[in-house]
């Protein structure tokens, strides 16, 4: 028996268009980008076609090759804005004419609407310039969300807490500043490729932070994010396969994830991963990411950042407990991390590893001369953390001067609440 | 993000047709489509039906009945299926759209349950959650 027809009324007509937009708006944006050759306006005309997608598919049914429609409409529209700049000029008009009757004849058709032995080098293209070192970093997330992504500005502001104008106003600005650098649609040159690269990776580890920090039962579009980002990591590491790095962020991301079943207990308290109910993980995901960490590793060049966080984040994810945790393995990620990207937070994340493995007077010492260097003054962390360290040393009245102290320092109600309950537990 | 399965079924007709089908070609283009889906990020796993007959068991009497088919009401044959993350139905459909496959073949696409379907007190659900996490492998 034959369903309903689902014909798209207001509703589902733009479920229809946005589901089209998800799967192709990278695409879409770098053909037209290349047909145009100016980001900025390609991103607008196919914004226009998305616009004529939403006033034409309810009546018309949703074409074919959808892709190859709202290229078409793109290229059309740029067209007709190039022909009111060049005063009639009979070239376009001509230009024009071609272009209907060939991408008529495309919208029907299977064919894509690009070539696809190119498209994946344009959408990297795309990508570049959408994480271009001249934006800032809520510029380029929400231009990655948005181009690359495909997520509506709506959806954008949503998960980002934002007004929908704001989200607006981020992406006109950003299209502006790239406009007036005359930023090209290219991979970037060699010499620049490195940190061009590393760039776009932390736009993706951003995206996936936003989410992952704040991942908990009330804010469950945030959770989404992170999924997001790992989807967006995922597609990235398709485009640059030989780039270790880029597996390791993919990596990374599918162990963080493999633990969202069990970050939450039934009442939406946060549970701390030391007491989280480990056969909850996705051992799916985690298979995933020892995959995608054995082709980074597969590549030959060694592990950058994300790799190490990855191998850190794979010795808790195969661990049955905390205390069968190979925490002297961790020690020595720590320190390699430390060595190629030293930070205070790392320390303090070793010092944490290291009173599992060694004691917790060795790690006592280097929080205390973390705290004595001043470098993470305000951040709630470190006394919640010496905190931790002191209660298991018996030093109950230090300890709880300190959890006093990140209580003064955090803002987030959760994380207030756990360390309420460590004080009143001591 | 849920997940969905898209559930694959032909008729007897377009199941004769495939079995003609060149199977280099076929192959190609399946493994072209589902290639698309795991470099979108989108596709967690699927798998196909043997096309030999199976056994039907059937509830309407009791005990339950096994046969060899005919599949009854059935005129259309299950024979494989994808299971896809991804934040919508409609974009779950958008993908079954672009499956290289001829008329009489569908693509169901139905939402795959979670934890959010089921209260999340009951013992059996809990369990379930961790088999489903450890591959159904028993759990202590």
């Amino acid at each position: 028996m034959a369903g309903e027809r689902v014909l798209p009324d207001g509703v589902t007509a733009r479920r229809a268009v946005e589901a089209v937009w998800r799967i192709e708006s990278a695409r879409i944006v770098a053909t037209l980008t290349r047909f145009t050759g100016d980001f900025a306006l390609a991103e607008d005309i196919a914004q226009e076609a998305l616009a004529e997608a939403l006033a034409s598919w309810p009546r018309a049914g949703v074409p074919a090759n959808p892709g190859a429609w709202l290229v078409a409409v793109g290229k059309r529209r740029a067209i007709d804005g190039w022909r009111r700049d060049a005063a009639r000029d009979v070239r376009y008009a001509a230009l024009a004419r071609e272009l209907g009757e060939a991408d008529a004849a495309a919208a029907a058709s299977s064919t894509p609407p690009w070539d696809p032995d190119a498209i994946d080098d344009d959408v990297l293209r795309l990508v570049f310039i959408a994480c271009h070192p001249v934006l800032s970093r809520e510029a380029s997330i929400a231009l990655t969300l948005r181009t690359v992504a495909g997520l509506s500005t709506e959806a954008i502001a949503r998960a980002f807490l934002v007004p929908v104008a704001t989200v607006q106003q981020r992406i006109v600005r950003a299209k502006k500043t790239l406009s007036a650098a005359a930023v090209p649609f290219e991979v970037p040159p060699r010499d620049e490729y490195p940190a061009r690269l590393s760039a776009v990776l932390s736009v993706v580890y951003l995206i996936f932070n936003e989410g992952y920090a704040a991942a908990s039962g009330a804010e469950w579009m945030r959770a989404d994010l992170a999924r997001e980002a790992l989807r967006l990591g995922r597609v990235l590491a398709e485009l640059v396969p030989r780039e270790p790095e880029a597996h390791g962020l993919v990596a990374l991301m599918e162990f963080l994830v493999a633990r969202f079943p069990a970050r939450l207990s039934a009442a939406g308290e946060p549970v701390l991963l030391a007491d989280q109910d480990r056969s909850r993980w996705d051992r799916m995901l985690i298979a995933r990411g020892r995959a995608a960490l054995a082709r980074a590793d597969s590549l030959g060049r060694g592990r950058g950042a994300y790799g190490l966080q990855a191998a850190i984040a794979e010795c808790h994810d195969v661990a049955p407990s905390v205390g069968e945790t190979d925490w002297g393995r961790i020690v020595v990620l720590y320190e390699a991390l430390g060595r190629i990207a030293p930070s205070p937070v790392v320390e303090l994340n070793r010092a944490v590893a290291v009173s599992q493995a060694e004691g917790l007077a060795t790690a006592l010492r280097i929080v205390d001369s973390l705290a004595a260097s001043g470098s993470l003054a305000g951040y709630g962390l470190l006394p919640s953390v010496r905190g931790e360290l002191l209660t298991r040393l018996g030093r109950t009245d230090e300890a709880r001067a300190e959890f006093e102290k990140a209580i003064a320092l955090t803002s987030n109600e959760r994380e207030h609440a756990v360390l309420v309950a460590k004080v009143r537990a001591l | 993000m849920s997940k969905f399965m898209l559930i694959m079924r032909a008729t007897p007709e377009a199941v004769a047709a495939f079995a003609e089908a060149d199977f280099t070609e076929v192959i190609a283009a399946m493994g072209a489509y589902n290639e698309s889906m795991l470099k979108a990020g989108v596709m967690v796993g699927g798998d196909g039906l043997a096309p030999e007959p199976g056994l039907v068991v059937s509830f309407d009497e009791t005990p339950p009945v096994v046969t060899d088919g005919p599949y009854g009401e059935t005129k259309e044959l299950f024979n494989g299926f994808w299971v896809l993350e991804v934040p919508t139905i409609e974009e779950a459909a958008e993908w079954a759209r672009r499956a290289p496959l001829t008329p009489g073949n569908k693509i169901e696409v139905r939402r795959i349950t979670g934890p959010d379907d089921f209260p999340a007190d009951n013992e059996w659900i809990q369990k379930e959650e961790e088999w489903r996490a450890n591959g159904y492998s028993p759990t202590e």
